[in-house]
């Protein structure tokens, strides 16, 4: 087996050297009639081709975005990676390293997961960000839990425009732990009076910018009556490209801003690996989950960097910790650093606008479509349709002409009573002739 | 020799030392390396995109203004960059990195070629399920040697890492407790004292209470130990097996029966997996669920701190709670349940946004394919065998908490045998830094003093294991003559000497400042 260097001969001479005659002498906690003594029933070992042919008769079944005008998004999106950022993140010293716990042979490590904190600062407009949480989705389960510390109050307000399954997992977890959910009905117009919701018990409202039918909210009144009550404002977004053009939480008065990272540097991945995104106000950070990466000096006065307000976390603080998190999402965070680090603001900037250009090209090539409705205002690089027919049919009827449209809303909440909602992305990735053929493939679709 | 051109061939007594200084800090092949936020400027873009064409914005009045405050780097210098930092970082590949219960096997590449065909990695998860018929035969197959590896019943693979998956597993017992009406009553989890942080962090998390199980001299847990802590208010035991004392729990039956008989759910932490694959089943021990770490047993990378991934195979009592998504066999080929009112069962709900970490399963598979049933087998053998090598190497010198007794993937030591050396745990595994080594796993478990935790796992070679324990050899009798300035002091050869982390945690700085603030952002 090429991955084993071990030889029979190593194996007995080992065996010798430590004092028993079989492999299973080592074994010998394990009961003796729950030892395995026939393999399982899978394959046998493959060599590389054949491993290969196999996954790559699997791969071949997908319809890669690359392959098709593209235009789906609603939490993960299709963007353009420099060829820099991949072959960087497949570097030995990164991708076989673990979790920073010796810091003197992990600098490279720190160092990004540093730079990492604070561009994510930068781009939210908050105080700290922290090295990464699994995804956008989690990221928002662990604000809630945040806040619920932060105010000691337990019922969270959910606003109809946040991304359906951050609101699931949102719910799952405070199901779990007994606490309060008040989700609002779905939103597509973003006219929802979520003010109204906000009282004395509530811990936080959560509410998504862009929201997951496009909408950009205005964040500062839902902050201005968040803290009269004494709760905080969770902002969340599943597009981090948008804040290259539009104006950030942190700038609306967020106390807590969570989201999806994958669009900087992460390829689609049919939904993970991603990195979730977590920023804070400096005086909650004693109260945040997950890895914080911090500046200090070595034995010899020389800047480094370490894992530090380690008394949060779990290792140490056990039962009583912010989380439960270990493992985060390192690697994507390298890719999400190193993709930053390429543009620069100004690049961001171009780039958003690209992104906010071919959306709104999309758009109005849309609504020209007999039948269709755009129903978003303001927006950034997505729009909700509402369709003469049910999305979910359309948008299979469009894959079978070649063009992944986008995505039925009812695919997020099927009780939402949005049935004729598509939500549509658009990205740099986006052509004129893309734009063409679904213009064409929609009117056929609607004929 | 005769030498024609003055240029010595041997050191020479004129030699600059180590300790010499050089103008630049940099020390030949190690780079110091500002911060991008240092070097970069604000003007400069590494990719190039041209500005959109006149168009009309449709952002209404939440236009973005002024500087964000990120800088620039051009391709070249980005790489370059990124290169030096890696140069900072020890890896597997590096040498041997026998960190205790992280698995730090080989990560073949194999792996990273296949989790880049455009058919997984361009593909969105929420495409027409007809579109992605070839990704959901991966869950399913992945899913199908998984069930099959443990004995269990079904698999819930969305958790995003070990932790996620330990509070997906507690959240199905949870539902299965509220289930039969009994979510007031059973409100407490066992969890030994040599348990991971995760585990006591998880079930507080989701509302249990948390009692701690006694260690036995041994390190295992003893049956009459748990048997004396249930009640009717437990709801279940979440127990490491392997232990992180590196030790199988020998009465493990009889602890899955007591839990059982009292009507509670028996968690593993299944961390350790990667001892006993093919040699046991945890569905043969009567596991109700357990997280299995992709990244440690099935070789997904660690990326320096995740992606990981970590799904949960469930027994028959609990994969009704399973929580959506997963894969069912449809009209038209495979389908994904993705809410819980269409599905049959009772799922507990959803834990992640999309399907879990696609990226993973992909190179997992890719592992378990490679292996098959025999290189699994054979690969959890030699990682015990390669353990037990380096016990055999250390025992005499280096004291082992339980005495001189057959472990499983990972051996541990204790600090007693540094007693009045003036060398601590720490100091040991920085000078371990020096000799070219990542050090063990440190103070953990906490059940030992001054844990030394080696899992050296089956990537490593004889001659690998003979030099890394000829060095530790050569490390433990330099501690025990009294040479402690080399262990306080350490590391003296890596990028930075020792870290001030109490400075760190004291005055937290955890973001790059202008020195002064020359451009303020104008949010
Ligand atoms: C015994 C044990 N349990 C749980 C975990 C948590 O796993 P993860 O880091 O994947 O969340 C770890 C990982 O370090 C572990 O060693």
């Amino acid at each position: 087996m090429r991955y084993l260097p071990l030889s029979p001969d190593d194996r007995s001479e080992m065996l010798a050297k430590i004092g028993v005659d079989t492999i299973d002498d080592l074994f010998a906690d394990v009961p003796a009639e729950k030892l395995l003594t026939e393999p399982l029933d899978l394959p046998r070992r493959k060599g590389e081709m054949e491993v290969e042919r196999i996954l790559g008769r699997m791969a071949g079944r997908n319809v890669a975005a690359s392959t098709v005008p593209f235009f789906v998004g609603a939490g993960a999106y299709k963007h353009h990676v420099p060829a820099t950022v991949d072959h960087v993140i497949q570097r030995s010293e990164f991708l076989t390293s673990y979790t920073p716990y010796q810091p003197e042979i992990a600098q490279g490590t720190l160092q990004y997961l540093f730079e990492f904190q604070t561009q994510v600062a930068a781009l939210t407009g908050m105080d700290v960000a922290n090295a990464s949480m699994y995804d956008g989705s989690t990221a928002a389960g662990e604000a809630v839990l945040m806040a619920h510390r932060v105010t000691k109050r337990r019922k969270a307000v959910l606003s109809g425009g946040l991304h359906p399954h951050y609101a699931d997992v949102v719910e799952t977890l405070s199901h779990m732990s007994g606490d309060k959910v008040v989700s609002l009905p779905a939103d597509p117009r973003a006219d929802e009076d979520i003010l109204a919701a906000i009282d004395d018990e509530t811990s936080c409202v959560v509410v998504q910018t862009p929201d997951v039918f496009g909408n950009l909210r205005d964040l500062t009144k839902i902050a201005e009556k968040a803290h009269a009550h004494g709760a905080l404002l969770i902002a969340a977004f599943t597009e981090v490209m948008s804040l290259g053009l539009v104006k950030p939480p942190g700038a609306m008065g967020a106390d807590i801003v969570v989201g999806e990272g994958q669009s900087i540097g992460n390829s689609l991945n049919f939904g993970g690996p991603y990195v979730g995104l977590f920023a804070a106000r400096q005086k909650f950070v004693r109260q945040m989950p997950g890895r914080l990466c911090g500046e200090t000096v070595d034995a010899e006065g020389k800047r480094g960097f370490v894992l530090t307000l380690s008394t949060r976390e779990q290792h140490i603080r056990r039962d009583k910790a912010t989380s439960n998190i270990c493992t985060n999402s390192g690697l994507c965070c390298l890719a999400f650093t190193i993709h930053m680090t390429l543009l620069g603001q100004v690049g961001l900037q171009r780039l958003a606008r690209v992104n906010h250009a071919n959306a709104v090209a999309l758009a109005d090539a849309l609504a020209t479509v007999p039948g269709v409705e755009v129903i978003t205002g303001a927006f950034f690089n997505e729009f909700t349709l509402k369709l003469p027919k049910d999305a979910a049919k359309v948008v299979e009827a469009l894959a079978d002409k070649g063009v992944l449209g986008g995505v039925p809303y009812s695919r997020l909440a099927p009780d939402a009573d949005c049935d004729d909602l598509l939500l549509v992305a658009s990205t740099e990735v986006n052509t004129d002739d893309d734009r063409a053929a679904y213009v064409a493939a929609l009117k056929e679709v609607l004929a | 020799m005769l030498n024609r051109q003055g240029r010595p061939t041997s050191a020479g007594d004129g030699a600059i030392t180590a300790d010499t200084g050089t103008f630049t800090g940099n020390r030949a092949l190690m780079q110091e390396e500002a911060l991008i936020f240092e070097s970069g400027r604000y003007e400069t873009t590494g990719v190039d995109f041209d500005e959109p064409e006149n168009f009309s914005p449709r952002l209404g009045d939440l236009e973005r203004e002024g500087d964000i405050g990120l800088p620039g780097l051009s391709e070249p210098e980005a790489m370059r960059h990124f290169v030096r930092l890696s140069q900072k970082n020890y890896g597997i590949d590096t040498g041997l990195f026998p960190l205790g219960s992280c698995t730090m096997k080989h990560n073949a590449r194999l792996n990273e070629r296949m989790a880049r065909l455009p058919g997984f990695a361009d593909v969105h998860p929420l495409q027409p399920v007809s579109s992605v018929q070839g990704a959901l035969e991966l869950m399913d197959e992945l899913s199908r040697y998984l069930v099959t590896l443990t004995g269990m019943t079904s698999v819930a693979l969305s958790p995003k890492a070990g932790a996620h998956g330990e509070l997906c597993g507690m959240m199905a017992i949870k539902a299965a407790i509220d289930a039969k009406g009994e979510g007031e009553t059973r409100r407490t989890v066992l969890v030994p004292e040599s348990a991971h942080g995760t585990n006591p962090a998880t079930a507080a998390l989701i509302g249990f209470k948390v009692k701690t199980v006694p260690a036995d001299t041994d390190g295992t847990v003893r049956v009459q130990a748990v048997k004396d802590l249930i009640g009717p208010d437990t709801a279940a035991i979440m127990l490491t097996n392997p232990n992180t004392c590196g030790l199988f729990e020998p009465e493990i039956v009889e602890i899955a029966q007591a839990l059982h008989d009292a009507g509670a759910y028996f968690y593993c932490d299944g961390a350790n997996f990667n001892a006993i694959v093919g040699k046991a089943r945890p569905g043969d021990l009567g596991v109700d669920a357990m997280h299995i770490n992709l990244h440690k047993t099935f070789s997904t990378p660690h990326g320096g701190g995740g992606p990981g991934s970590g799904p949960v195979v469930l027994s028959q009592r609990l994969a009704p709670y399973a929580p959506v998504p997963f894969v069912i066999p449809g009209a038209e080929g495979l389908t994904l349940v993705e809410h819980e009112q269409y599905a049959e069962e009772k799922p507990f709900g959803r834990i992640t946004a999309f399907h879990g970490q696609m990226g993973m399963y992909v190179r997992a598979l890719s592992y378990m394919l490679s292996h098959g049933s025999d290189g699994m087998k054979q690969a959890s053998e030699d990682a015990v065998l390669n353990a037990n090598y380096i016990r055999a190497g250390l025992r005499g010198l280096m004291s082992q908490p339980f005495g001189d007794k057959p472990c499983m993937h990972e051996a541990l030591f204790d600090d007693s045998w540094l007693k009045d050396t003036g060398v601590s745990t720490l100091d040991f595994a920085k000078a371990m830094i020096d000799e070219g080594y990542h050090p063990m796993t440190m103070y953990f478990p906490l059940v030992v003093h001054g844990a030394m935790l080696v899992e050296p796992t089956e990537s490593e070679s004889k001659s690998s294991l003979d030099l890394f324990v000829a060095a530790m050899r050569d490390l433990a009798q330099a501690a025990k003559r009294g040479e402690t300035e080399r262990f306080t002091g350490a590391p003296y050869h890596a990028p930075r000497k020792r870290l001030d982390e109490t400075r760190a945690a004291r005055q937290p700085i955890l973001r790059w400042t202008p020195r002064e603030p020359v451009r303020e952002a104008a949010e």
